[in-house]
């Protein structure tokens, strides 16, 4: 099966009558890493809840890897990492025991591990570099480690498609190059990810794909093309700071191009050239840095 | 130890036996405090331990009614406990009050109406034994159906611990296992109703409630993975339970409080303990 992700005219309507998601569509059809950038409220997390099966969509269809939403859970296709905030740690819980979660839907009701549900725990963890950590409670864990443990359940699932909710708020940026790398292997080995953030400046870094969302998809495409300062401007509107730097004193040298940085409350977004049209990646933290 | 100090203490621990009240009351307490302290584990992670309180204290009206109607007041008991679980999920969902407020109103209101209609009516039950139990006034047959509800609850509660604990960790996760959470939560509030509707005759409304929680802090506190923290709430409420119910009968006090006192008075110390692991 090849990981595909489907939605079509998608609508997600509330009891109380809100309509948070209005025929909103998209189509990822090979491994890839996708962002879902909106701001707070703009119903990233109900297209999420749609395409886990919590609500069912008012219109339009959801296809993962060709299955309905229900089929492709029941296969354990779909993985979700959630939140930090949407995580009680204090629960009684070691990090090996989290991830054999992932295995639960290879097992039978009772969920007793059989050796090749160990053995797929053991190399998730040993992939994520957690194998030292494995018997610590999840609430010792640092920011970049929980979020590693998720990440391991999702790979001893063998889930082709991974809904990654904000995966990098709360966590430095050495921890998040680490799981930018790993992100980049998954994908390397036919995974899709569809990650929602609203951490505008790393978008450029690590996805080769952006939906611009607002209850609908506002913009979508490759993120070279896409994740430009026109398309930010309909998606964030006043949410967002736009600073523009220009003027004849700004560089000594020959280059003329103006700086746009556009930053909502996480890391700024800098672009380069008069239309704004240029992703700058911060010196060292580019694809091609190790 | 001393020989005689050994004698003691089998004395002690066997000379309560010799009654056939005490062995009666020794088996429901200690199937009412398993089956309490498996639940306890669930509630405690999930912040339902006004939960416990609440189908407890709304079987009232329950017993009252179906003794006015003629019929098994362990049925009337169950009915309005699951009404009030159910009742309370159904406001909330349609309302803006939180949780807890919806459940206190609920099963507040539920008591109070149940003490207005026990007052009114007259019936064959006293309701010092609705509330705090009567350990030692059990039957045989008692004792049967106290075992034929909780043991199956207990042991079905404690076979699918991965998945009710999932749950309540990771109901994303939970869905994307394609496990249906609402369902399990229903099972796990249609279990709890039927052990408490069980408990009753042995440790009354007021005190199951705290036997639904104690155990599971307790086993919260002192633990770090799931298994340890069941078999720890298990464990000590058990014990309680045993010591409890000797030690009531050399003290010639109360014995369902007695229990209680014993398994709250074993936090603080897990508490400690449970630091001290870390």
């Amino acid at each position: 099966m090849t990981a595909s992700l489907e939605v079509r005219d998608v609508t997600v309507r509330y009891p109380n009558g809100v309509v948070a998601v209005d025929r909103a569509g998209f189509m990822l059809d090979r491994p890839t890493i996708c962002a879902l950038v909106g701001v707070n409220g703009s119903g990233k997390s109900s297209l999420f809840k749609a395409l886990m099966g919590f609500v069912a969509p008012g219109g339009g269809s959801i296809r993962i890897g060709g299955l309905a939403v229900d089929e492709a859970l029941k296969k354990g296709l779909v993985a979700y990492v959630p939140q930090s905030d949407d995580v009680d740690w204090n629960f009684p819980v070691l990090v090996e025991d989290v991830v054999m979660m992932g295995r639960y839907g290879h097992m039978g009701l009772l969920r007793i591990p059989r050796a090749a549900d160990r053995a797929a725990v053991d190399a998730a963890l040993e992939r994520v570099g957690m194998a030292a950590l494995r018997m610590r409670q999840i609430g010792e864990l640092s920011g970049g480690q929980k979020k590693r443990a998720f990440l391991a359940r999702a790979l001893a699932q063998d889930a082709k498609v991974i809904l990654l909710d904000e995966p990098f708020t709360g966590i430095d940026l050495t921890t998040e190059q680490a799981i930018v790398t790993l992100m980049r292997e998954m994908r390397d080995e036919g995974r899709l990810m569809l990650v929602s953030t609203h951490n505008l400046g790393s978008v450029p870094e690590f996805c080769d794909q952006v939906v611009l969302f607002n209850r609908t998809v506002l913009a979508f495409g490759p993120t070279a093309s896409t994740f430009t300062a026109a398309n930010l401007a309909l998606t964030f509107g006043a949410a967002l700071r736009h600073v523009r730097l220009g003027g004849a004193d700004l560089h000594d040298d020959a280059d003329a191009r103006h700086v746009t940085v556009l930053t909502d409350d996480e890391r700024p977004l800098v672009l380069y050239g008069p239309g704004g049209n240029q992703a700058v990646v911060p010196p060292g933290r580019g694809p091609d840095a190790t | 130890m001393a020989p005689g100090e050994a004698g003691f203490v089998i004395e002690w621990l066997t000379a309560p036996l010799a009654h056939e009240f005490m062995v009666r009351g020794l088996i429901v307490a200690v199937l009412v405090g398993t089956g309490c302290a498996v639940l306890s584990c669930y509630l405690v992670l999930k912040g339902w331990s006004l939960m416990g309180d609440a189908v407890s204290h709304a079987v009232l009206p329950g017993i009252v009614l179906a003794h006015l109607a003629g019929l098994s007041t362990k049925l009337g008991a169950l009915a309005a406990g699951l009404g009030c679980a159910l009742a309370t999920g159904y406001i909330r969902r349609n309302s803006r009050v939180r949780e807890d407020a919806v459940l206190a109103i609920v099963f507040a209101g539920m008591f109070a109406a149940g003490l207005v209609l026990f007052v009114k009516v007259d019936t064959d039950q006293h309701l010092s034994h609705i509330l705090f139990g009567n350990v030692l006034g059990v039957t045989w047959a008692e004792v049967a159906e106290t075992a034929a509800v909780i043991l199956p609850v207990a042991l079905l509660a404690w076979a699918r611990r991965r998945d009710l604990f999932l749950v309540c960790f990771d109901p994303a996760h939970a869905r994307a296992i394609g496990l249906d959470a609402r369902r399990l939560e229903i099972a796990l509030l249609v279990g709890l109703a039927l052990v408490i509707v069980a408990a009753l005759a042995a440790a009354g409304i007021v005190l199951v409630v705290a036997m639904l929680i104690a155990p599971g802090a307790i086993g919260f506190v002192a633990t770090r993975r799931f298994d340890a923290m069941m078999a720890v709430a298990t464990g000590v409420s058990v014990s309680a339970c045993v010591l409890g119910v000797l030690a009531s009968f050399h003290l010639d006090v109360a014995t369902a409080p007695l229990i209680v006192v014993l398994q709250a008075g074993c936090f603080l110390p897990a508490l400690w303990i449970g630091k001290r692991l870390r």
